[in-house]
């Protein structure tokens, strides 16, 4: 594979995480180089939210053993805020509302902090402005939407799609989607899929953690894996979806079971 | 027991002070000796059984400490103190008192044009004695509380606010308690008495602040009659020092086709009470109370609300906000009364709270008293939300910890602010829910 060539965005090692004393994520490794799409499969309480909450640095989690690299630095030494400026994003599962937060102001606020983490400069009003429309309108928003208050009132289609739209808008190299395509009608599953077509590029990756593959319809993932109880039973390439979809995870279950 | 008789003995010495160096007309002198012999029949409200109105604060602390009057001379106070800890806009009259005394010198009273009277009590006392003596006490009915008590037996300054009628008040009239300079343990009995007239208008600040962090006792009283077809828009500031007590009673009687909005700001200190008694006794009327409170470190913090519908065709809007951190506790007890007469009333009342910390508790109970039909009134569910989530949301969007908290608590505190008209004022209190908060503050700050 051409790249095995590169340096991986992200090297996970017997990563091992939490809540108290209860362990849900029992050991998992996996690689992500940049440009790849790795989809991470499971049944209900696998561990699939754990796996990128952590990550991410949720503190309701507590790191149990393992080693995470994310280009080359110590991932899981970094404050949550740290490691978003860093350029890592999670559309989480269930957006957060924020009352009283307008949507202008918010994002303002986070696109500056990561451009001066970046070396850039902050953008003047009219061009946040501008690139704020573009953003939205390609998630099919329109103006009055970003008046509101962040999430506040949103359906859960409109707060899935204001995920996207913030991964767009600030530009991370490696996207963690929880779920993000739970609960869309088939029209905003297409709006949604579109952004993170989008969003694919060479330098960047993404995981994408699913409880189905009907996204996989739309975003190709490079690899599959299913995580079962804490740990990735099984890797595959696309076709792994496709027969999970066809005979469950019950089958994992007993393939696996049966080694 | 004997150290709280000990507690008694005190108040009753400095009373008799009082009565030797501060003679007043025989009508007061008699209210204050009415008052004390209640204050000493009830004593403090320290039972921990069967005390609804005390249910989740203690007051032993007060019960077991001397609080003695302030010295007749007090240390030196400066404006600047006051102007850096204050909105201070040059177009408002403002009105000193410190250790419950007024400071002339200090003060920027109103103009005769201005529409508006202020008068210290011991002038009101001279020069309208018999408007004093039909409403002095007459709203801040002492008989069952111990501590309006304590503070009629004790009246001695205070500020009387008076609109004529028909007179729209041009300026806003800023009433600064400042708590008293001395080192020891001292107590002020702040009171105020606001008279508007039929159809007048006024815009009214109340400030209660503290300069020095030590221990002291400020047991405030306001009361507030809106003859028929006032105006009020009232505004009630609590900014005590660290360890102050501060029990402060608000109450307010309003006539027919009265409007009143109330806006308090209350920032904690080890106990502060904020006890607000709004009857509406006219058809047409209405009161639009609306308080943001703010607690940290060990603070406490105690809302205790009532609005009385007695009339027909009144409206009422009770809607609180809380924001608490550290191990404080904050408590919202509102109960709204729609008594038989009182149909057609229209009653909401809600109180949120945003937990910042784990620790931090909030005690919220709205209460609806409903004695008839056809009334529309409802209460918002009391929600304390802990923030963790809210706040790792926005961090993980790359905001630091601390501007996650600011816009977070900016924009919670905002449905209260909104309600704030003066604009300064509402600059103002923006920026003290910041400082109010150790955690938000950034270097230099």
């Amino acid at each position: 594979m051409e790249s095995e060539a590169k340096t991986p965005l992200l090297e996970i090692r017997g990563l091992r995480a939490g809540i108290g004393d209860v362990e849900i994520l029992k050991g998992i490794d996996l690689t992500v180089y940049p440009g790849e799409v790795h989809a991470i499969m499971g049944p209900n309480g696998s561990g699939k939210s754990t796996f990128v909450s952590v990550l991410a640095g949720k503190p309701d989690f507590e790191v149990m053993g393992g080693e995470v690299l994310y280009l080359g630095k110590d991932l899981l030494a970094m404050a949550p805020d740290e490691r978003a400026r860093e350029g890592l994003f999670l559309a989480l599962q269930y957006p957060v509302e924020l009352p009283g937060v307008r949507m202008r102001e918010f994002l303002r606020t986070a696109l500056d902090a990561v451009r001066e983490h970046r070396g850039l400069p902050k953008l003047a009003v009219r061009e946040f402005n501008r690139l704020l429309q573009e953003k939205a309108r390609e998630l099919g928003f329109d103006q009055e939407f970003l008046k509101r208050n962040v999430n506040e009132g949103f359906s859960g289609g409109e707060k899935k799609r204001n995920e996207i739209m913030q991964l767009l808008l600030l530009e991370p190299r490696l996207a963690l989607l929880d779920e993000t395509d739970s609960g869309l009608d088939i029209d905003a599953l297409r709006i949604v899929a579109n952004g993170i077509n989008k969003f694919r590029g060479p330098d960047r990756a993404i995981i994408l953690v699913t409880h189905y593959q009907r996204i996989l319809n739309y975003v190709t993932p490079d690899r599959v894996h299913v995580l079962i109880n804490g740990r990735i039973v099984i890797s595959g390439g696309r076709e792994l979806a496709l027969e999970l979809e066809a005979k469950g995870y019950e089958w994992i279950r007993q393939t696996v079971e049966a080694g | 027991m004997a150290q709280t008789t000990a507690v008694y003995e005190s108040y009753v010495q400095q009373f008799r002070e009082l009565e030797r160096d501060f003679p007043v007309p025989a009508w007061l002198e008699e209210l204050r000796r009415d008052a004390l012999g209640r204050f000493l029949d009830r004593g403090f409200p320290t039972a921990r059984r069967g005390n609804e109105p005390w249910k989740y604060t203690d007051v032993a602390p007060i019960a077991r400490a001397t609080f003695r009057y302030p010295a007749r001379h007090q240390a030196s106070l400066h404006l600047g103190d006051l102007r850096r800890r204050l909105p201070w806009p040059p177009g408002w009259a403002k009105l000193v008192f410190l250790g419950g005394r007024y400071r002339p010198d200090l003060s920027h009273p109103p103009q005769p044009g201005d529409g508006v009277l202020f008068l210290p009590l011991a002038q009101a006392l001279a020069e309208r004695g018999e408007l004093l003596e039909e409403h002095l006490g007459r709203q801040a009915v002492y008989q069952d509380d111990a501590f309006t008590a304590l503070n009629t037996a004790f009246l001695r300054d205070g500020a009387v606010v008076i609109v004529p009628d028909g007179v729209e008040a041009e300026r806003t009239l800023h009433l600064i308690f400042v708590s008293p300079l001395e080192e020891e343990a001292t107590a002020s009995y702040p009171r105020v008495l606001v008279l508007l007239g039929r159809q007048s208008r006024l815009r009214l600040v109340e400030s209660y602040i503290g300069l020095r962090p030590g221990p002291y006792l400020t047991d405030a009283v306001s009361e507030v009659v809106l003859q028929d077809g006032a105006s009020l828009e009232h505004y009630r500031l609590l900014l005590e020092g660290e360890q102050a007590y501060h029990i402060g009673m608000g109450r307010f009687y309003q006539g027919r086709d009265t409007n009143l909005l109330s806006v308090f700001f209350g920032q904690g200190c080890t106990i502060a009470r904020n006890d607000v008694r709004v009857v509406l006794d006219a058809p047409g009327s209405s009161a639009y109370l609306h308080g943001l409170y703010v607690t940290d470190g060990r603070q406490h913090l105690d809302n205790y609300i009532n609005i009385d519908h007695i009339k027909p065709h009144c409206t009422s809007r009770l809607f609180y906000r809380g924001i608490l951190d550290g191990q404080s506790h904050a408590i919202f007890g509102g109960t709204v009364y729609v008594r038989p007469d009182a149909v057609k009333t229209d009653a909401e009342q809600e109180d949120k709270n945003l937990l910042l910390s784990r620790e931090a508790e909030v005690d919220s109970k709205p209460a609806l008293e409903i004695y008839c039909d056809d009334v529309k009134c409802g209460h918002g569910a009391a929600a304390g939300a802990v923030a963790d989530e809210a706040l790792f949301y926005m961090r993980s969007r790359g905001l630091d910890e601390r501007m996650a908290s600011i816009l977070l608590i900016r924009g919670f505190a905002a449905a209260v602010l909104d309600e704030v008209r003066l604009p300064s004022l509402r600059s103002f209190l923006e920026k003290q829910v910041v400082r109010s908060l150790p955690r938000l503050r950034g270097e230099g700050d």
